[in-house]
Parts: structure tokens; sequence; C-alpha cells
């Protein structure tokens, strides 16, 4: 007897082969494959295959039905008992038991970092959510939760991170720290690694954070896993769960890195909790030195150009208003520019607005052009074509006007308004204005 | 100049479908195309090398199918290709990835010294941004990421606009350089007739493990620190409230708007984020 493998369901991730103690299962053309001869039925690789594509013994008929089948697929509504407010909750059952022991020969790496990103006098907020998500994967490991600065001039940000929830901070404030280069701040966060040795280190999936983590994970040889959106403890191996959308975001994949450290790992702005800030709380701030001069670095930032809403990028954008045909004609724009005036928009559109030469083509959102991800979606005269959708429709916040009922956008807006946008969207701009202007809430 | 163009065949994932019936992510038929980023450092690499003349070079890993790529990859004007397949490849993560890239890079560099390498910012199928950088560090080349124009190149250095969050950064490197490109870059122009004609006829060159001196430890997944230990569904978007404004739209509005400022979807100062919270 051989394990089987159920091609359609087989994901190609490698989890039996690392598991297999006979080195009996390999991976071929992306697929799970036994070796007859090596194989002792010891079913282990069927006890950590996350999509169930592996078994002891399977009938005859169903073995010629497998074969017919070509490529890979699998089911979406069989594999995952657990939804993924079980990860959020650390109420992870299945626990997918390794031979490799985490920590090696007896190497302490212990505590959560949280590296803040300080940036043009500015800190990405996304680095006070991490503190907030932080904290909580801190308490399940019964650990400490660090905050990471470095930069050059940055004492200000040292009580907020405090505020925010960091026990301890470990600080480098050295002037080429000043404006963000890989080099020198791949270097000195992988200085503070090595001598202190956290077991987790988190930064927010920016263009920083995915610029620098690269190369600090390859200067420590560790796993790193980009983009997260959700983030556990499996309380059994205590290991990291890190979950993340893959496949063009049409699967998630929760990601593990077994036996090296730290574990790193990006997260997505904008998902996790920001936490309670507290005023004056007080912590231990440590300050290190850092070796490398300006002769040491290979690059050079000559100016920075700062965006306002006009210029910033689309898929950077935290407010867009976006058209479609159904404004009509270009004339009419004029009622969306002035919305997202008021609001410090970004102004987009369909592939059909940018066709009848409303728009130009970096302000088109969808398959064929950008996929943006901001705070709030304003869809205004768009019907919500799939190639539309698939570049807009995990945005926070969707808001749709539009005087068909039955166009697909109301189906993925979280307030999709029947009506005439002519009459709407100026009343929206008014109301939007009149609070924004005094300040008024409610 | 040497130029080298790191380059990934993906499934093309915006063809990527749901089955309704069955409720299966369908892979099957899914085209192979060259992952749309790098398509764009390649036509810059082929741009530079027409002003400044040099050759350019593409290196891909992957099955022995992606010789198709790179065949394709070739019509529009590159001088050599490389494929990097092995069984003892498979099941890289991106650290691993990097690393038998980069030691390819490194063979080519000890014969035909590199100026510039242009990789795409990310691969659409695992979008993690990891290998480019992975290789930059490892070659000890100072990295550029998400680059959307060259302003200057010489014989020494690149200027490059970067794009982050907050605007535009300008940096200059010291060659040789690796840059990892965005869309905004450049449009890709058509492959000549040819260049075509000359890919059809041309054979990529093929690398196995034996190829080169690979320590065996740092591949497949055995060398990979990451391991994926399952996959589901993603929570799908669930239904919001529709909102009848054809008989009032003025009200509608009011109200639409009252409730975007109580729920914080709009702050009354939107400027105001991070920071001081």
């Amino acid at each position: 007897m051989t394990v089987a493998v159920d091609k359609t369901k087989c994901i190609g991730c490698g989890a039996c082969v690392m598991e297999c103690s006979l080195e009996a299962i390999d991976l071929v053309d992306g697929l799970a494959t036994p070796d007859p001869n090596k194989c002792k039925d010891l079913g282990s690789c069927v006890k950590v295959c996350p999509t169930n594509a592996l078994s002891l013994a399977i009938p005859q008929d169903s073995k010629d039905e497998l074969s017919s089948e070509v490529g890979s697929k699998f089911n979406l509504k069989e594999p995952l008992p657990e939804s993924v407010s079980d990860y959020a909750q650390g109420n992870e059952k299945k626990t997918i038991r390794s031979q490799v022991t985490p920590i090696a020969g007896g190497d302490v790496w212990s505590g959560v970092w949280v590296i803040i990103e300080y940036n043009n006098g500015r800190v990405a907020p996304v680095s006070w959510e991490l503190l907030g998500e932080g904290r909580k994967l801190a308490d399940s490991l019964g650990s400490e939760l660090c905050g990471v600065i470095t930069g050059y001039q940055v004492d200000n940000v040292i009580p907020e991170a405090f505020a925010y929830g960091a026990e301890k901070l470990y600080v480098i404030d050295h002037e080429v720290l000043k404006d963000y280069r890989t080099e020198p701040y791949a270097e000195a966060i992988t200085s503070l690694v090595r001598k202190y040795q956290p077991e987790i280190i988190l930064m927010g999936a920016t263009s920083m954070g995915r610029d620098v983590f690269p190369a600090v994970a390859t200067k420590m040889q560790t796993g790193l896993t980009a983009d997260c959106t959700v983030l556990g403890i499996d309380p059994e191996t205590k290991l990291l769960q890190q979950t993340r959308p893959a496949f063009g975001g049409n699967i998630m994949a929760t990601i593990l890195c077994r036996a090296r450290r730290p574990q790193m790992a990006t997260v997505r702005p904008r998902v996790m909790e920001m936490p309670e800030r507290a005023e004056g709380r007080e912590g231990e701030l440590i300050r290190e030195e850092f070796g490398l001069s300006e002769s040491d670095i290979h690059t050079k930032v000559l100016e920075f150009i700062a965006a306002d809403a006009r210029s910033t990028f689309l898929d950077k954008a935290e407010i867009i208003v976006s058209v479609g045909l159904g404004i009509a004609a270009k004339r009419n724009l004029v009622l969306a520019e002035e919305l997202a005036e008021v609001l410090g928009a970004t102004l987009a559109g369909t592939r059909g607005a940018v066709e009848a030469g409303w728009l130009s083509h970096d302000q088109q959102v969808g398959q064929s052009g950008v996929t943006v991800r901001p705070k709030v979606y304003i869809a205004i005269g768009i019907s919500g074509a799939i190639q539309h959708l698939v570049g807009m429709e995990t945005s926070d916040f969707i808001i749709a006007i539009n005087n068909d009922p039955e166009a697909p956008i109301l189906k993925v807006a979280n307030y999709g308004i029947v009506g005439d946008l002519f009459q709407i969207v100026p009343a929206m701009t008014s109301e939007f204005k009149k609070r924004l202007q005094h300040g008024v809430a409610n | 100049m040497h130029f080298v163009v790191c380059l990934k065949q993906v499934p093309d994932t915006s063809e990527v479908r749901i089955d309704p019936h069955t409720n299966t992510l369908m892979r099957e038929g899914v085209p192979s195309i060259i992952n749309p980023y790098d398509a764009h450092g390649l036509e810059e690499a082929i741009r530079l090398k027409d002003k400044v003349g040099g050759k350019v070079t593409i290196v891909s890993m992957g099955p022995p199918q992606a010789k198709e790529a790179l065949k394709k990859a070739m019509s529009f004007g590159a001088d050599r290709a490389i494929l990097l397949s092995d069984r003892a490849f498979g099941g890289s993560d991106s650290l691993a990835t990097a690393y038998i890239i980069s030691t390819a890079l490194k063979t080519i560099h000890e014969t035909e010294p590199i100026d510039l390498v242009f990789a795409g910012k990310e691969a659409i199928d695992g979008d993690t941004a990891q290998t480019g950088p992975g290789i930059a560090q490892r070659l000890g080349f100072p990295q550029l990421t998400y680059a959307i124009r060259i302003r200057e190149l010489t014989d020494t250095s690149v200027t490059v606009e970067r794009k982050t969050e907050s605007g535009r950064q300008i940096v200059q490197a010291q060659l040789p350089a690796l840059i990892t490109v965005e869309k905004e870059l450049n449009d890709i122009r058509y492959a000549t007739l040819p260049n075509m004609m000359k890919a059809a006829a041309y054979e990529p060159e093929l690398w196995n493990v034996n190829s080169l001196s690979f320590d065996l430890t740092q591949m497949g997944l055995k060398g990979s620190p990451t391991s994926v230990s399952r996959i589901f569904a993603p929570p799908g978007r669930s239904g919001g409230e529709i909102i009848d404004g054809q008989n009032d739209p003025a009200g509608t509005a009011a109200s639409v708007v009252q409730k975007l400022f109580q729920q914080n979807v709009i702050m009354v100062n939107p400027l105001m984020k991070g920071g001081k919270r």
C-alpha cells in the first residue's frame, strides 16, 4: 500500500514532504507524489495535509475517477472547518505538529516586536494598529511587546509608542537614517534583532515595510510572510499563524515559519484594530549605537516629491471618488470633482469613462487598470462589471449611487443608493461641505 | 551595459474563476502568461539597451514549460534566456528562490559583469514582492523597489523615481543595482517581426541543479523556512444596505452623510490621520 493522493485537492504546499520521516513523498510538477518503495503507511502526512488530499486507502472506483482529472483544484467549501474569526480569537483547533523543534540549540528567541514606521515626520498609522495586535500575540505567548524606532530625531515618537502600548522601546537615532533607504534601515533593524533575538517581528505592509523586511529576512536567513490580514498563535506549538490572501485574492493561505527565528510578517494597513491610546504611559527605553556611516551606503536620496490628493497614486489613495458611464457626459465630471475636492479624495473611473476620454488611463480602476483598496470608495453611475469589481471590491467601505436597482455594484456596496445621481451627488457634496467646514460630525 | 531581467511565468490570476456549481477554484484552462510587472522590467531593459547599447539576459526559474514564456520574452528583443529548472528547486519559498536565482546571477556576473537587474515589483500569483529584494541582498547590490521612472543612467549610477504612499522618492544608486518595477514605468511595445522570427528559432538555455555549485540545503521545501499549513476560501463580502433615494434625493443624501460620520467612515478632518489620534 501507498498513501493515495487526490490530485484534485493537492495544492503542492509540501507539508507532507516535510512531515514524512522516511522521505517517501516528494513534489513532482507541483503535486505530492509518494514513492511506493519507501512508503510504509505511517499516515503522518495524512494528518498534516491542509486540504485533506491524502488518504491511506481509497476505493478502486473513485481512483479511476480521479485519474481522469487533470491539474489541481480544490473545494473551497470543504477544506476548513474553522472560520477566519477563529484565527483572530485564537480558537485554533486543528494543530499541525512538526518534527522540527522550533527552538534549537538552546537559543532563546523571545518577545513580539513592532517596527514603527516613521518617515517624513509622520508615523504610519499601521504601526499603532500593530502594537494593538502585537499585544494580543504577546499575551498568548506570555512574552513582552516591544517597539522599534529607527530614524533621525525621533524623540517625539517615543512617548507616542509607549502610549499605544509598547512596554519596551529599542531606538536607533542616527543621521544616516534621516531619509528612508533600504541599506541603513535593514542594517539597523538587523543589528537589533541579532542582539536581542525577538521571536516575532511585525511591520506594516507599506512600501517601506515591503522593501526593508525582505532585506532583513535575507540577512537573518529566516521566513517572511507578506501582506498578512490575520495573525494568531497556535495554542499547542506556539507558532505564529500568518494568514494572507493568495492567488490574486481567490484563496486565503495560512503560513508558518516552523524552525527559524524570528518569525517575520508584514501586515496590511487598516486591517487590525487601532488600540486605545493611554497618554502618559511609560516603558523601558533602550538606545543603541549605529555603526554605519554615509560612506558605507550605496544609495542617496536626491529629492522627495510629496503627493496631495490630486497627484496621489490611485492604489495608495485613502478616499476615491469614481465615475462610470452613468454620468453621461464629460461636463458632468464636475459633480465628482466637487465631491472629491470636499473629501480630499482622488478621482478615478471605469474603463468606459476612460475610453470615453473623460479620464486618463492611469485613473482607471479594474482588471486592465489599477487595483485599489481605499478606506472609502464612492462609485457614481457605475453599474459594476466584473472587470471593475475585481479592482475595487476589497475597499474598506463602498458607497454606490446608481439609478438601476439591479446594478451589480449595489451587491458589493455597504450603502447602495438607488436614485438619480445628478440630484444625490450634489446634495451629498453640500452636506459633506457643511459638516466638514463646521467640524460637526452629527 | 549588461542588463539582466528576472522573469516569472505565472497563471493569469484574473482569469481564475470559481465554479458556481461545485464552488471550486478552477485552475484548469487558466492561461500562463509572463508576470505583467516583469514584462515592464523587460521593456525597460530593452529600451535602455537601445539607448546605451549592450545586452539583455533573461533569467527565469520554473517548470520546463516556462520555456514558452522565455521564448515570448525573447521576441521583444532580448539576447539570451536562461531557465533554471529542476525538481530540486520545486517547493522553494521566496528565500530559497532568491538563493537559487542569485546563485545563477553570480555565475553570469563572473563572466559577463552585470550592471543592472530588473524584476517586477511582485508576481501576481504570489504577491509577496520578496524575491527581488532577496536577490539584491544576496548579490550585495543596492535595491530600488517600486520604480515608476528611470531618470538617469550613467556608467556608474542609476537614478529612479520610487512610488510610496506619501509621494515620489528620487533615489540614486551606484551600479550594479537591482530595480523592481511598477506598471507605470513604461508602455510595452509590440514585438517586431524580425525579433519574433528570431525568438521562434531560439532555444532557452536550461540550467539544472548540477549546472552550478548549489547548496542543496538552501533550496526546495527543506531550504524554505515558510510553509503553507492550510488554505481556505476568503470571507465573502456581506451585502450592504440598499437605500431608496428616488423620492427624496436631498433627504437621502443628508441621512447617508450623517451615517458616514456617525460610523467614522468619514472623519471630521480627513487630513488628520495617523500620528496623534
